[in-house]
């Protein structure tokens, strides 16, 4: 699978982005104030039976809110690679996945319920939406790179054959997109899983939500330190999870392969039992053709209307007035606050980037090595490997009170151990892609090493870790700002009564989350997200462009 | 009237400050009934040139007009193969092949029947619903002529279709085709070939047309008289490659391009240029051109190249279609390598200003970062070749010992006194 670049971005615009950014938050928080209406709780029962129900429910969620980021994946894309909106769409997709969305959750709540006061709806709304966020910025940016990497010839022969705009996008631009589309939703379920846990049961100032579920099913057990409750919300999902792996996933990851572009030697083919079921089912297949038919002759017999006699400036115009409201909402916010409160904000930023990259660097130490065994053992790491996305998926936040419980029991320091709670669940992308990268070595490089003889730690030092270490930086990339959303909620943790912080910016966010206190959550997530960025800009890149023009086969 | 049409088309290209003028008042004609060759060398603009016929790209200066129409886009009788066959495989082979019915709208049922017929035209039966990637590599490219032919196309235009394929597949692929333009089983009326492969050009073309200097402009025209079937070995067929390989090394067009190449340098690595060196030696110094090519396995594309850093560097001149070293060459190419090192490093500060003036620095500071040469070179030529031109200094210069290269810090520096031969 061809890697995402995450880092080649424009720069130009982050600014702007930036701004409608920070101003479309300022004005949601500012509506959110008003919007928290009565609700009344169903209460969860602990009894297992119920645990099914729950199950499905948390699984429905995740299926609509993947539709929702396809939905969304195949408008925003195509209008930030074709039109002059371009710089701009990219811009502020750059800055919502740099930013730290659990610091929204409670903002997010609180707005959606209020367009359905009284009503479960408009936490299930929430909820919906903080997954969403967690996948829709990575599938856009996989479909818009796709988008502007059309194979040269096929793009000129479409042009050259005169092929309609919905016939080109049906013909070439999504099925050149599909494999990497799908590998992207499916890689970020995990984060998914983990959002959708975290929204079902969260407290906005006073309100206290608790929507049906595996997620609040499991905060009602923590709530009566039932034990016996917890190890039945782990294996429920467990087994949600590898339902959705195996009949949602594996599927259309097998059924995509038929779009790659360019197959690579060595490349093993996924296969899937269900997908072979329905290729061997007639009804199916015929269903399957039908659809496909249907669909491409109603795009053919499309065309496109004429263009409506909006003004062009209509679109930024609107945009603009919005951002400033927002931008207004925001700076008041904001600058009640006091340079003092900034600069505590910043403090405790600075403990958790010393979290983050400590736990970062430990987990490179264990994964590297533990990553090249099993690449180059490919048969293993085949079988390793989907083990390991299944776990990856699991949301780590579920393990977060039995970690609470093991602290509380051995009295050990949060501020050091927390940061282990922040990469229990983004460990693995590192271990993924090490793992890749030793598969990938080339064969011949490994037996000219042991033509001559390179063993033990020259092996290592002339071949492996250099061949490796582009596949790790991309590895480190994606855990760290999944390690960074993560300290909203390691950095306070649970177990019945008891409660502990670490000194960080993620334990600053939840308070000001639980404390409805909108001026210091926007300062926090604001904090954040800038280190983020600088983060990003002054390492990741750079160590990102570094491997690929040093370390690249 | 002329089917096609070019007149006074020019095109250039800007990166930067630097401006490269690629085409310039070319004139050309595709008439009814014949097909016409572009021939010229790689980088010449042939697939620009190509480009903008078939209205994939505007061109800056000039128009170009199909049946008496002015050409803004492709149009509709207009199709084209591609070199690398441009094949979606992830369609089957009658989609593929439907693709441009698709496009007009054509009702399901018509399409299928067409696409078929079309793929039975080029004998492809029986494979219409396997994937591209399931074909072998002239198997796809008759795919990508069922597809041109299958929208009833005037003029077909076609992009070094046979070079992707192995010699046999290729000459099997070119006769089917002649067939069938031959039968008048097609709608096609006119064909323009683009080709670096001057023996192609003389076995289908009625009309070879040559693209020669820089900017470049159709520098002549080689009417093709022969009747079919050609024979290759045939004395007629020979001396109209021949007359091809004296128009693209006619002595002022060499001189010109030389000129050109002392500050852009020839891509050419020292390896082959050594080889090269060494098989004209052996020939006794003196070489026909097509009978070398052919020789030494060599395609038009990587011999002139070659040729030209030979004639640069003093060690051999090119004129009317042959090649003769001169005495420094001759030596190159008996003598052993150290000897060769020695002799090539002489040559180069002699004939190469650029590489003389970079060792110059680097004896007065010890060393230069590779950023510098770069920045020297943009300002004077478009940014992908400045990056050429350093990549060929780099090899040269290591090879003969004048320069050493830090990869890490990427900066040059003299060898140290152990490295030098």
């Amino acid at each position: 699978m061809r890697p995402l670049d995450p880092l080649a971005r424009p720069n130009r615009y982050d600014l702007l982005a930036g701004a409608v950014a920070l101003a479309l938050l300022g004005g949601f928080l500012l509506a959110s104030r008003e919007a928290l209406g009565p609700y009344t709780p169903t209460p969860i029962s602990l009894d297992p039976r119920h645990l099914p129900e729950y199950a499905l429910r948390t699984a429905f969620r995740m299926g609509v809110a993947l539709l929702l980021s396809t939905l969304f994946t195949l408008v925003y894309a195509p209008l930030a690679a074709k039109t002059r909106l371009e710089p701009f769409l990219i811009a502020v997709l750059d800055i919502l996945q740099s930013v730290p969305i659990l610091g929204f959750l409670a903002a997010s709540v609180a707005a959606l319920s209020g367009l359905f006061p009284g009503k479960a709806l408009g936490f299930e709304l929430a909820a919906i939406f903080a997954v969403f966020t967690s996948q829709a910025w990575n599938m856009a940016f996989s479909f818009y790179q796709s988008l502007k990497t059309l194979p040269r010839e096929l793009e000129e022969a479409a042009r050259l054959y005169r092929l309609t705009p919905p016939q080109r996008f049906l013909r070439l631009e999504l099925p050149y997109a599909l494999p990497g589309l799908v590998w992207n939703a499916m890689m970020s379920m995990s984060g998914g899983w983990f959002f959708v846990v975290a929204s079902e049961a969260i407290s906005v100032g006073k309100t206290e939500v608790d929507l049906p579920g595996v997620g609040s099913y499991l905060a009602r057990a923590l709530a009566q330190g039932n034990m016996e409750a917890l190890a039945y919300a782990l294996l429920a999902m467990l087994l949600t999870i590898l339902l959705y792996d195996q009949l949602l996933f594996r599927p259309l990851v097998a059924w995509s392969e038929r779009f790659k572009y360019e197959e690579r030697p060595g490349e093993a083919t996924a296969r899937s039992w269900v997908l072979d079921l329905l290729r061997r089912s007639r009804a199916t297949r015929r269903l399957g053709e039908w659809l496909a038919e249907a669909l491409l002759e109603r795009a053919l017999r499309f065309r496109p209307p004429r263009a409506l006699g909006l003004p062009p400036w209509l679109g930024p115009a609107l945009l603009t007035a919005l951002g400033l409201l927002g931008l207004e909402a925001a700076a008041r916010l904001l600058l009640s606050l006091g340079p003092g409160e900034w600069l505590r904000a910043i403090a405790l930023g600075f403990f958790t980037f010393l979290r983050v990259m400590g736990i970062l660097l430990l987990a490179t130490a264990v994964w590297v090595p533990v990553g090249i065994l099993l690449g180059l053992r490919p048969r293993v790491a085949v079988r390793v490997q989907a083990l390991l996305q299944f776990l990856a998926a699991f949301p780590a936040n579920l393990l977060y009170p039995f970690a609470a419980y093991l602290l509380l029991r051995y009295r050990l320091s949060m501020e050091v151990f927390s940061a282990f709670l922040m990469a229990l669940g983004t460990q693995w992308y590192i271990l993924f892609n090490v793992t890749a990268g030793a598969t990938a070595l080339p064969a011949d490089l490994l037996e000219a090493a042991r033509a001559y003889r390179l063993s033990g730690a020259r092996l290592w030092r002339r071949l492996l870790l250099p061949g490796v270490f582009p596949y790790l930086v991309t590895g480190l990339v994606t855990a760290s700002g999944g390690t960074w959303n993560a300290s909203i909620v390691a950095e306070v943790v649970q177990w019945g009564p008891h409660r502990l912080e670490a000194t960080g910016l993620g334990a600053y966010i939840t308070r000001a989350t639980e404390a409805g206190d909108e001026g210091r959550l926007l300062l926090g997530i604001v904090v954040m997200s800038l280190m983020v960025v600088t983060l990003n800009r002054l390492l990741w890149r750079r160590l990102y462009r570094w491997a690929e023009e040093r370390f690249r086969f | 009237m002329a089917l096609l049409q070019a007149v006074n088309v020019g095109k250039t290209y800007t990166a930067g400050q630097v401006v490269k003028p690629v085409l310039q008042g070319v004139d050309l004609e595709v008439r009814e009934g014949e097909i016409v060759a572009l021939l010229g060398r790689s980088g010449g603009g042939k697939s620009t040139l190509l480009r903008i016929l078939a209205g994939l790209i505007p061109p800056d200066e000039g128009e170009v007009r199909f049946k008496g129409q002015r050409v803004e886009g492709p149009m509709e009788g207009m199709a084209m193969v591609f070199q690398s066959f441009a094949l979606f495989p992830w369609l089957t082979v009658l989609e593929n092949v439907a693709l441009g019915l698709e496009a007009r709208g054509l009702p399901k049922a018509e399409r299928e029947r067409r696409a078929r017929e079309a793929i039975a035209l080029v004998g492809l039966e029986g494979f219409e619903n396997a994937l591209p990637k399931e074909l072998s590599g002239g198997m796809r490219q008759r795919v990508g002529f069922a597809r041109a032919l299958v929208v009833e196309p005037e003029i077909l235009f076609m992009d070094e279709p046979f070079s992707a394929l192995d010699p046999l597949t290729a000459e099997g692929l070119r006769e089917d085709l002649l067939d069938l333009w031959q039968a008048g089983r097609t709608s096609t009326r006119g064909i323009l070939l683009v080709t670096h492969n001057m023996e192609e050009a003389v076995a289908l073309a009625d009309r070879a047309l040559v693209l020669q200097g820089s900017p470049a402009r159709v520098g002549r025209e080689i009417p093709i008289p022969l009747p079919h079937p050609r024979d290759p070995g045939d004395a007629r067929f020979r001396s109209l490659v021949e007359a091809i390989y004296e128009t693209l090394t006619q002595r002022e067009e060499v001189e010109r391009r030389l000129e050109e190449e002392a500050l852009r340098l020839p891509q050419a690595s020292v390896e082959a240029l050594l080889g090269l060196a060494e098989a004209i030696a052996r020939l006794g110094g003196r070489a026909d051109l097509p009978l070398l090519a052919e020789e030494e396995g060599l395609e038009v594309d990587d011999l002139f190249p070659l040729l030209e850093a030979l004639e640069l560097l003093g060690f051999a001149r090119v004129e009317h279609g042959d090649v003769e070293l001169t005495a420094a060459g001759l030596a190159l190419g008996q003598a052993d390598l150290q000897r060769q090192k020695a002799l090539f490093a002489e040559h180069l500060l002699r004939h190469v200003p650029l590489m003389a003036r970079l060792h110059r620095v680097l004896l007065e500071r010890g060393r230069l970062p590779e950023k510098r040469v770069l920045e020297w070179l943009e300002a004077r030529m478009p940014p992908t070749e400045a990056r050429h031109v350093l990549g060929v200094l780099r090899e040269w210069g290591r090879f003969a010992g004048l320069l050493a290269y830090e990869e890490r810090g990427r900066f040059f520096h003299l060898p140290e006194p152990e490295e030098t031969p």
